[in-house]
């Protein structure tokens, strides 16, 4: 029996912005008047190492998505889109950035980073659909790398249950104002993806 | 009006819900939030809030101002509650004056942490009341809740969030914040404030025969619920209940559910539900603490009831997730189990740890350290981001809060004829360093103490300390001297150096290092972080045409420092700390003009 009306998990590495796409969901949920929560990654682990955060659209049970239970999985980097995949419903969608960043293990010659190709092929073949975008080429046409979240932000809207207005309307209370215009533009670029 | 509320803010609104007065923590993941959120947020008259040295004298800091009239409170994490053990377990005897609520968060799986350590045995062990919430939700209520109860019975009461509680968010009910009650007095009375042994004894009778009422007034608490319907049954506590729940209601069972929030136990609750079932699951996080009531409880009231849990059911170790409840809750039922999908298969992902941030003085002062002392020195570290250097050779211990000068002296005393150079922040010195500088001091240990001071507590978000020159709330105050208090402690040598500048820094370390007593370096320069978020202008680096590849730079582990074919390449993230041009074999990485 569904616990949930949507359960989604986001991951990256810490300071690509994760908390910012739940922060909004989340607002824009308790707008929509839906039960909304989740949980974060906090602490060590921020320090250039994978964040994942589970949110849940109305939910009134425990923060956690359960393992085999994201309707959506949204990754701002394709490691970590593969390194959480367990999560993924054998229903769910795959949301990713094909932008890698490269953890210290292959900056210093420890470890090898795959062709992106190489990550999503697995990825396929576990759930119903991976939707794969340059998010941070995207945000850069948007007027800031940083917006990359945002571009993600924008793909996802159209696989959860809240409107794009709400989505806004939240993003704007949590963007400052003068990144606003490129934030929202970054969401347009992203939502543009998917359609 | 509801909000998106994360755990510790929810609490922190529970505290000004409440009219808190005064609230004191030191700063430990998952509990940072709470103070944090505090000091944002704006009302009419705020409490006084404060970043105390250490957790036991936030505690006592807090005991002082409940004596006063003000209702207060502690934050920290649950290895805090260890530091601030003395004052907490005699505070049970002594009672409070207004609230006085422990807010005592735990951290399963050691997200963040060195250990697990369940504080319900803790709030048990002292005899104090316990409250255990499932969600930010509850822990804004019960936040509230704690302080009426701590009045009611005079006494302490902890509030145990863990971390998917202090890091969770969910809609929560926003109320009206409280203004803190008005300036209070300190009431002389010997016989409940001075812990003399004539005084202790009666108020340790006192403390016990508490125990029933609480427990009493716990039956009927919100958090202690009992529903009887089928001859299964439930009993689950804190996260771990949410999980049952979801589980109950997924396998669309009709179980008898007791629902644990609030210690010490609900003892009528429990026999009636072990009266009414054949077999009961306990479910809960790390420690059997109900699982062990409920026992006991069996032999009275039902011994033939069957009872479920820590043994081969539910781990006491880590943390629970909701599969692992809902399976162990199915194989009671005899129903199948859910098999996860096959794990993907990640060998081809390269790992990815927490690692130091480029440009991180931590790694220059490491290099420098190594460098001098060498391989067959022992390095013994302590608590802070520093431990993420741990490939750099330099962390050879990590226990707790400062003890990494106190391992240094029990391990020069215990024979070892290496060199001992040992490390740690400028926020763990002065939470728990100083006595041991002291010690090493005075009992003549031949060490070198090497603070990395960041001027910040980084690790759990940048929270000012005694070495920054500014309170919790931002106002400027003393900023303590760390090598007056070096020297002071009993130091002999005591330099300071800018671990952005190699040459100095080896320099001091060779001097330290031959000295033949108790010698301190310090060395200084802000967090990468904070100094970005400060717009300090950045000098940039570049690698030459006449790199030759001999990969020495790499071993520096900085992340702005990538390999490319043949040649080192310094990328976006380089802060320009200019520590790898000085490095370089060659002279090929170099500062450009911007």
């Amino acid at each position: 029996m569904r616990t949930s009306e949507c359960d989604m998990v986001i991951v990256g590495v810490g300071g690509q912005g994760v908390i910012l796409i739940s922060d909004v969901i989340g607002r824009a949920a308790v707008m929509a008047g839906k039960p909304v929560c989740g949980a974060e990654t906090h602490g060590m682990a921020q320090r250039g190492g994978s964040v994942i955060n589970h949110t849940r659209i109305g939910c009134r049970f425990s923060p956690m998505v359960a393992s085999g239970g994201a309707d959506v999985l949204v990754a701002l980097e394709p490691a970590e889109a593969l390194r959480f995949a367990d999560f993924l419903s054998s229903t769910g969608v795959v949301l990713v950035n094909t932008r890698p960043v490269l953890p210290s293990t292959v900056t210093c010659g420890k470890a090898r980073y795959p062709p992106v190709q190489e990550i999503l092929a697995p990825l396929k073949a576990r759930c119903c659909k991976v939707i794969a975008m340059d998010a941070t080429a995207l945000a850069e046409k948007a007027g800031t790398a940083q917006a990359m979240n945002v571009v993600m932000l924008g793909a996802l809207a159209g696989y959860i249950p809240l409107s794009e207005e709400l989505i806004l309307q939240a993003l704007s209370l949590v963007v400052p104002q003068r990144f606003l215009e490129a934030n929202k533009k970054a969401f347009a670029l992203g939502k543009a993806e998917v359609e | 009006m509801r909000e998106y509320l994360l755990g510790n803010a929810a609490i922190a609104r529970g505290l000004l819900e409440a009219g808190v007065g005064l609230v004191a923590g030191y700063p430990g993941t998952p509990s940072s939030e709470i103070i944090e959120t505090l000091v944002e947020l704006k009302s009419e008259r705020p409490p006084h809030v404060e970043w105390s040295v250490n957790e036991k004298v936030a505690l006592e800091v807090a005991a002082g101002a409940s004596w006063t009239g003000s209702r207060a409170a502690a934050t920290m994490k649950h290895v805090g509650l260890n530091v601030a053990a003395d004052p907490f377990m005699t505070l049970a005897y002594l009672g409070v004056g207004a609230g006085l609520v422990v807010i005592c968060a735990d951290d399963p799986y050691c997200h963040s942490s060195q250990n697990e350590q369940d504080s319900r045995r803790y709030a048990q062990f002292a005899g104090i009341p316990c409250l255990d919430p499932a969600n930010p939700g509850e822990a804004k209520e019960m936040t509230v809740f704690a302080f009426e109860l701590s009045e009611k019975f005079n006494i302490p009461v902890m509030l145990r969030p863990t971390t998917r509680v202090s890091h969770a968010r969910e809609d929560v009910e926003m109320g009206q914040a409280k203004a803190p009650c008005g300036p209070g007095h300190f009431i002389k009375n010997p016989a409940r404030r001075v812990a003399l042994p004539s005084n202790a004894r009666p108020l340790h009778s006192e403390l016990l025969a508490k125990q029933a009422a609480m427990e009493e007034a716990l039956e009927s608490c919100p958090w202690n619920r009992l529903d009887l319907h089928g001859n299964v049954g439930i009993i689950a506590s804190g996260i771990a209940g949410m999980y049952a729940k979801e589980a109950i209601f997924d396998l669309d069972e009709e179980l008898s559910f007791l629902c644990i929030g609030a210690y010490p136990l609900p003892k009528k609750l429990i026999s009636r539900m072990l009266m009414h079932v054949s077999r009961v699951m306990v479910i809960e996080e790390l420690e059997p603490v109900v699982e062990e009531q409920v026992q006991m409880l069996a032999l009275k009231v039902n011994p033939h009831v069957e009872i479920l849990g820590k043994e081969g059911f539910i781990p006491r170790e880590g943390e629970l997730d909701y599969l692992q409840v809902r399976n162990a809750i199915a194989r009671m039922l005899g129903k199948a189990e859910r098999v996860a999908m096959k794990n993907a298969d990640v060998s081809c992902l390269p790992p990815r740890p927490p690692s130091l941030c480029a440009g991180c003085s931590h790694r220059a002062t490491y290099y420098a350290m190594r460098k001098v002392f060498g391989k067959n020195a022992i390095y013994p570290s302590d608590i802070g981001c520093y431990t993420m250097a741990i490939g750099m050779g330099t962390v050879d211990t990590c226990l707790c809060m400062g003890a990494s000068i106190t391992l240094a002296s029990g391990i020069r005393f215990g024979g070892e004829t290496e060199g001992i150079c040992c490390s740690l922040g400028d926020s763990t010195f002065l939470h728990g360093g100083m006595t041991g500088l002291l010690n090493a001091a005075y009992n003549k240990a031949r060490i070198t103490v090497t603070i990395l001071d960041n001027s910040t507590t980084a690790m759990t978000g940048h929270q000012p300390n005694p070495g920054t020159g500014m309170t919790a709330t931002g106002e400027v105050t003393t900023q303590v001297s760390i090598e007056a208090l070096a020297k002071a402690l009993g130091a002999g040598l005591v330099e300071t150096v800018d671990p952005y500048h190699l040459d100095e820094t080896l320099e001091s370390f060779q001097r330290a290092k031959d000295y033949p007593g108790l010698s301190v370096i310090i060395a200084r320069q802000p967090c990468v972080i904070k100094a970005r978020r400060s717009g300090e202008r950045r000098r940039s680096f570049q690698v030459g045409e006449d790199c030759i590849g001999c990969k020495i730079c790499l071993d520096f582990s900085c992340p702005a420092i990538e390999f490319e074919k043949d040649k080192a390449r310094i990328n976006a993230l380089c802060t320009g700390c200019g520590v790898c041009a000085a490095i370089c074999s060659t002279s090929a990485i170099r500062e450009v003009a911007r």
